[in-house]
């Protein structure tokens, strides 16, 4: 899979938040053979270098950092925070959060494509935090954006993909975008449905790290990962109403 | 007579030199400021011993010799509650109630009447509560007064000096044993102090929240301290979010809260290393008793007992780590 020009290995991207301690962040990153850590620079950075020891043992998970705007409201919040992630991190990856409304944390997407622009205008490669709309998806590759992350659902709600139809939609129309299905997702089965509707990758935090064993949870979510994207490219039968015998029927009672 | 050194009397320094009392040991504790106050993180601290709550997050040691505390705090003459504690959701976060209830043993399902049996204050608040009655809190800073005069009491020297290691020490410095243990990392805790005259709560009342979570600890005097922020960082500023998220779900929890005087604000970084586990390890005749992470009050006594057995003993203990 590339990202801007990089090849990444895994489908499965982890945030690195609100887990029970660095060693089983570490031990999920392990067990799951995840490919990219998102980090928030925001809520730790304080002005300071105040969250560099955390800082150095993610950057010893030794995968690919996408530090994230987590918790900016406004663009110029998400702006400054994606400068003062690019200098920390010394990468021009950003996943790109502009939070609209606070106790849903739903995207502000008027926000994030001004913000989007902005990044792209000073070289920075975004990762913008989007919704399923279609429209919303043509305005941020207009600002420079190469690669999408619609929801699934608000985060940290756990509730997997809550619009199929929005989402295969927006597949559909941008076939040659990488896209990562990023929030609400809960369980496995819905980051394999993510890859089986042909998503690129899945990003997920709490799923695994609000569990009660997270490094299982995270190998349980790289194991489906891996299950969806071997049946999307395997070409799946398409669903028919009535069932079809597989073997013939002839000369069986089946009418008696 | 066995003669040691402490460095650093928080609460894992106060907690080694009344072990190695307990032991006949000649003890002499140093620290820049060697009596309980607002430069050391135990200062900080809720009180809450609360071993079965702590394992939602924290591994299984921390149940285990956890449930050592209270007694531990008691044989020391500190006044320590045995109320248990109560654990609650506002309406639509419920499910995590569930969750908790499924992880943490030893509680009990409450109606509301229930509740209100032991909180009355709460009563018409909550549907559906936790309790978990083997659980207890303490006052932090009045337990760390107590044993310090104790400890006093009984021969121990206090210096007021950075103090160096030398023969048998016990380095209890928290993070500024940093210089020797470079795996230690703060994370910063922040809480507020609340003054009410109009609610009552006889035990810790934990606020279950996906996003902002929250301990209330009652104290004496119509106080209540307001806890639960965790942030990977090491700095010590008392942060405007922080306290909003704090004093709104206080008032979340009851209103009356609203109408109460703020008293204190307070924010410190806790050690911890990377599995949030403390450590004992030793560096030539020094014993470091460190990590203690959210669990001081609850971990410490249990820390103290096997450090000085390490020391006396030339035992490995749990948690002891090499390098």
């Amino acid at each position: 899979m590339q990202l801007y020009g990089s090849e990444i290995s895994s489908r499965l991207m982890l945030g690195t938040a609100q887990y029970p301690s660095p060693s089983v962040l570490a031990e999920a990153f392990r067990r799951s053979g995840a490919g990219i850590a998102t980090v928030s620079v925001r809520r730790e950075a304080g002005g300071e270098r105040a969250g560099a020891a955390f800082w150095d043992l993610v950057r010893d998970l030794g995968v690919t950092l996408l530090p994230n705007t987590a918790g900016c409201h406004s663009v110029r919040e998400a702006v400054t925070t994606a400068q003062m992630a690019r200098e920390l991190f010394d990468t021009s990856w950003i996943k790109l959060e502009v939070i609209g409304h606070a106790d849903t944390l739903q995207p502000d997407p008027f926000g994030l494509v001004e913000a989007a622009r902005i990044l792209t205008d000073d070289g920075f490669k975004v990762f913008p935090y989007t919704t399923e709309d279609v429209v919303l998806a043509d305005r941020l590759l207009d600002a420079g954006c190469e690669v999408l992350m619609p929801w699934g659902a608000p985060i940290g709600t756990g509730l997997g993909l809550t619009n199929i139809y929005g989402l295969r939609t927006l597949r559909a129309q941008f076939p040659d975008v990488p896209m990562v299905v990023d929030a609400g997702l809960g369980l496995p089965s819905q980051a394999a449905m993510a890859q089986e509707m042909g998503f690129d990758a899945v990003l997920l935090n709490t799923a695994v790290a609000k569990s009660g064993d997270p490094a299982a949870m995270a190998e349980g979510f790289a194991r489906a990962v891996e299950a969806g994207r071997l049946a999307y490219q395997a070409d799946p039968m398409e669903p028919r109403d009535m069932a079809a015998p597989s073997t013939p029927v002839i000369g069986k009672a089946f009418l008696s | 007579m066995m003669r040691a050194r402490v460095l650093g009397a928080g609460v894992a320094g106060l907690c080694v030199a009344a072990e190695l009392v307990g032991q006949g040991c000649n003890v002499t504790v140093f620290d820049p400021v060697p009596r309980p106050g607002p430069h050391g993180c135990s200062w900080w601290a809720g009180g809450m011993l609360a071993p079965f709550c702590e394992s939602e997050t924290a591994e299984e040691p921390v149940v285990r010799l956890g449930q050592e505390a209270a007694g531990w705090w008691e044989r020391q003459g500190v006044a320590v509650t045995r109320q248990g504690t109560l654990v609650l959701t506002l309406g639509r976060d419920r499910r995590e109630l569930d969750r908790f209830g499924r992880r943490v043993a030893g509680h009990q399902s409450l109606d509301a009447k229930g509740l209100a049996a032991l909180e009355p204050d709460l009563d018409g608040r909550f549907d559906r509560a936790l309790h978990i009655p083997g659980e207890a809190h303490l006052d932090p800073r009045a337990a760390l007064a107590h044993l310090r005069t104790r400890l006093e009491s009984a021969g121990v020297a206090f210096v007021a000096e950075q103090g160096r290691p030398e023969g048998l020490t016990f380095d209890c410095r928290g993070m500024a044993a940093r210089d020797r243990l470079p795996d230690l990392r703060g994370v910063k805790g922040e809480m507020a102090v609340l003054r009410s005259a109009d609610l009552r709560l006889n035990r810790p009342v934990r606020l279950l929240h996906p996003r902002y979570p929250l301990y209330v600890v009652p104290r004496a005097d119509g106080l209540f301290m307001l806890g639960a922020t965790q942030i990977e960082s090491d700095d010590r500023k008392r942060s405007v979010r922080s306290v909003l998220e704090l004093l709104s779900a206080a008032y979340a929890l009851h209103p009356a809260f609203g109408e109460a005087e703020l008293v204190e604000i307070g924010a410190d970084a806790r050690p911890a290393f990377p599995d949030n586990l403390p450590r004992l390890s030793r560096q030539g005749d020094t014993i470091h008793v460190n990590g203690l992470f959210r669990h001081g009050f609850l971990l410490a006594p249990a820390l103290a007992r096997m450090a000085v057995e390490a020391a006396c003993d030339r035992t490995r203990p749990e948690f002891w780590h090499e390098d």
